[in-house]
């Protein structure tokens, strides 16, 4: 039981980490900033410049 | 005790092995199960980790656990960030998953299911595992720097501009070719076209919800995106239906081709959080998503492979495309057996979340590994379609005819039994008014998951599956193109700000409009070339894709032995070599082909004489322009990848013989300070 929680926790923080949700959480620890609508919009463009120019593998 | 049931497990996993590709390679004239398939799959996958993998690691590259990496060294909490090897597997798996494990094979199964397989299995273990791997290594051991920096340093300057000049050439023929594999799929198609055209929305308005009402909530959202695109597809299906509506969303293949123009465009200059970023959550979502789904749909139904071994095709006859096993099978299948652009994500995001070097091996070579396991599911779905319909969907009308009895006539005279009938069954069961000449490798698949998750499940919803399948591929498509055309829009924009500085700023509106135009044109022209092409458009573009892409392999595969024999890893260069060996032979050999080859339906310039003797028109003469246009762009991209062969070369020589001083390019080595529970 414990091994099927500790995957399903590997799992969500996979996931998490794929659909920068971790990395939303690491911008507000970051800056102090709470989350927020302006919050999202600064994390936003302060990642725009690295999810724009990732290239997607063919 | 431990050891000894170890070895017994691996005999027991090779001797298994061993049987499945036996079976799969001398079984001849009844189908077999597509289970063996898996079967093999597995087991050359477990052994090629296991030991193979391992002694990389070990004897060649001495992953060192206590050797701190960039994101220990370098930590800022954005790009450089230690983290949890399964979650950075997750993430380059996530990475380097794209349209082409699945296209390249279903296009390749016109050979049979034999020679796709073999290719994906030893060249993965063999080839583009390896790649991944050290080119993620050495990476780690350089603080994360790209391969175009790597090409630079170890290679020469040269190495550097061909990196350079083959990515953005690759980008180009790789966004010409998905948008004609997407147009191809929803021509004529209004269920199809609708369900699509509904992303645009549902990605705009998953933006503003992330921006809004639930800032950061991004899975909560692509689990309400994903919802909205099942509701799409269920809506796709009364539009189809609806005269009105029907009339709407039915588009000619040219049509459509200038709207993926115009919404790429409007992609790329549009900010990045309205539409991009929701749509790869989105994509990403469904992606994952639905690969593990078709993993155990496979695994559940077992389905029979009704496609030969090999067919009469190996003599290089085909309909899909033209040309032998060899070089072309191994340049139609790339991704899930070798692809250079996996060396950019290995030298990209990755590099910098590695926690420890001794990860990158699960991360790079085991990535790869499920990647492959990709190629050999899309193969197993294009070989559970009967052959007569396999080739009634994947040939252009130009070889086999434009009629259904043309076309049905000429199949059946291949010895693949195909009636106009069966097609039109097959047709209105998923909802379309026909399924001939949908070339391009899309449609064929949806074809094959449609069969193997409506199978699994009783054989009911056939439609709906095959349009979930379309639009599963067509998402897939079009977040690469709009991230493709915004990444080449940036690579472009770097290049012209060493002309004019301002090009080079990427927030100045008039260098986003006017490089998004130049990116978005140049891809564009490949792609209405395509479609004029009498031959399917598939049968020039996608082999000029594969080569371009193998190409950069190779220039990988030249990194990476140069770094090794710096490393005074000589004696162990065969690990790279070997790979290197093969691509250059494939690669030289198919664009030697490409421009060459006396059949018009393989050489570019044959193609352009046998035009040059129709009547002089207008179409006639841009498509002998396109035909010699393409036997150029092959020539530029080889002779630049000869000229990075022969540099390094001759680095390898000067290093070897002494006359050069052997200096290595890695960071200081700086103990690790993490401990185990970190991690």
């Amino acid at each position: 039981m414990t091994h099927i929680r500790h995957a399903l926790h590997i799992l969500m923080c996979a996931l998490r980490e794929i659909f920068d949700e971790s990395a939303y959480a690491r911008f507000l620890e970051r800056t102090r900033l709470v989350s927020s609508s302006d919050a999202y919009a600064a994390f936003c463009k302060d990642r725009e410049s690295t999810k724009s120019r990732q290239t997607k593998c063919c | 005790m431990r050891k000894p049931l170890s070895i017994l497990g691996w005999v027991v996993v090779s001797v298994l092995g061993a049987i499945a590709i036996s079976v799969i390679a001398l079984r001849r004239g009844e189908p077999i199960n597509a289970l063996w398939l898996v079967a093999a799959a597995t087991c050359c996958y477990a052994l090629g980790y296991r030991f193979y993998s391992a002694y990389i690691a070990s004897k060649i590259l001495a992953l060192d656990p206590n050797r701190a990496t960039p994101a220990e060294r370098l930590e800022n909490g954005r790009d450089f960030l230690v983290t949890n090897k399964w979650v950075v597997f997750g993430h380059h798996f996530a990475a380097i998953a794209g349209p082409g494990p699945l296209v390249g094979p279903v296009l390749a199964a016109q050979f049979g299911y034999l020679p796709g397989t073999l290719w994906v299995l030893a060249g993965a273990v063999f080839a583009g595992c390896v790649q991944d791997f050290v080119i993620l290594l050495f990476s780690v051991r350089r603080d994360g720097k790209s391969l175009t920096e790597m090409a630079k340093e170890e290679t020469g300057v040269l190495g550097g501009f061909v990196a350079y000049a083959a990515v953005v050439a690759i980008l180009i023929i790789l966004l010409a070719v998905v948008a004609l594999v997407v147009v191809n799929a929803l021509k004529d198609s209004p269920w199809g076209t609708f369900t699509i055209a509904m992303t645009i929305p549902i990605a705009l308005l998953m933006g503003l919800y992330l921006r809004r009402i639930r800032p950061g909530k991004v899975l909560e959202v692509s689990a309400l995106g994903f919802v909205l695109v099942l509701l799409a597809i269920w809506g796709g299906q009364w539009v189809s239906q609806s005269a009105a509506m029907a009339g709407v969303f039915t588009f000619s293949a040219a049509t459509l081709a200038v709207l993926v123009i115009v919404y790429a465009f409007a992609a790329s200059a549009m900010p990045v959080w309205l539409l991009l970023a929701p749509r790869d959550y989105l994509s990403t979502f469904v992606k994952l998503g639905t690969i593990s789904l078709l993993a155990v749909g496979i695994v559940v139904l077992h389905p029979t492979l009704h496609m030969p071994a090999l067919t009469r095709f190996v003599d290089g006859s085909g309909p899909v495309f033209a040309g032998k096993i060899f070089p072309f099978a191994f340049i139609t299948i790339a991704c899930g057996a070798i692809s250079g652009f996996h060396s950019l994500i290995s030298s990209g995001t990755t590099p910098k979340l590695i926690a420890r070097e001794t990860e990158s091996r699960m991360v790079g070579y085991g990535a790869m590994v499920a990647e492959s396991a990709v190629a050999v599911m899309a193969i197993i779905a294009a070989c559970v379609l009967q052959p007569g319909i396999y080739f009634a969907v994947n040939s252009p009308a130009g070889i086999v005819g434009a009629t259904a009895s043309a076309a049905t006539t000429t199949i059946s005279n291949w010895g693949f039994t195909v009636t106009a009938a069966d097609m039109q069954a097959l047709a209105q069961a998923v909802g379309e008014k026909t399924l001939f000449n949908r070339t391009g490798g899309a449609p064929a698949f949806a074809l094959g998951t449609a069969h193997i998750f409506s199978q699994s499940l009783g054989g009911s919803f056939m439609a709906m599956w095959y349009h979930f399948a379309v639009m599963f591929e067509a998402l897939f498509i079009l977040t690469v193109l709009d991230a493709g055309t915004r990444v080449a829009r940036f690579m472009i924009q770097d290049a012209l700000g060493h002309i004019y500085k301002p090009l080079g700023r990427t927030s100045w509106y008039p260098s986003i409009l006017a490089t998004s135009a130049l990116i978005v044109a140049t891809w564009g022209f490949f792609l209405w070339q395509g479609l004029k092409d009498p031959l399917g458009g598939i049968n020039s573009l996608w082999p000029l894709f594969g080569i371009a892409n193998q190409l950069l392999a190779t220039v990988a595969l030249c990194v990476a032995t140069t770094i090794l024999i710096r490393m005074h890893r000589a004696r162990y260069a065969l690990v790279t070599l070997a790979p290197l060996t093969w691509l250059v032979a494939v690669t030289f050999t198919a664009s030697w082909q490409k421009i060459f080859d006396p059949s018009p339906r393989i050489g570019f310039l044959a193609q352009a004489r046998v035009l040059s003797t129709a009547p002089p028109t207008n179409a006639t003469a841009h498509l002998i322009f396109n035909n010699r246009l393409d036997a150029v762009v092959t020539a530029a991209l080889v002779s630049m990848v000869a000229l990075v062969l022969i540099e390094s070369a001759r680095q390898w020589l000067k290093i070897l013989s002494g006359r050069t001083n052997v200096q290595t390019k890695e960071a200081p080595f700086v103990m690790t300070r993490l401990a185990e529970e970190r991690l």
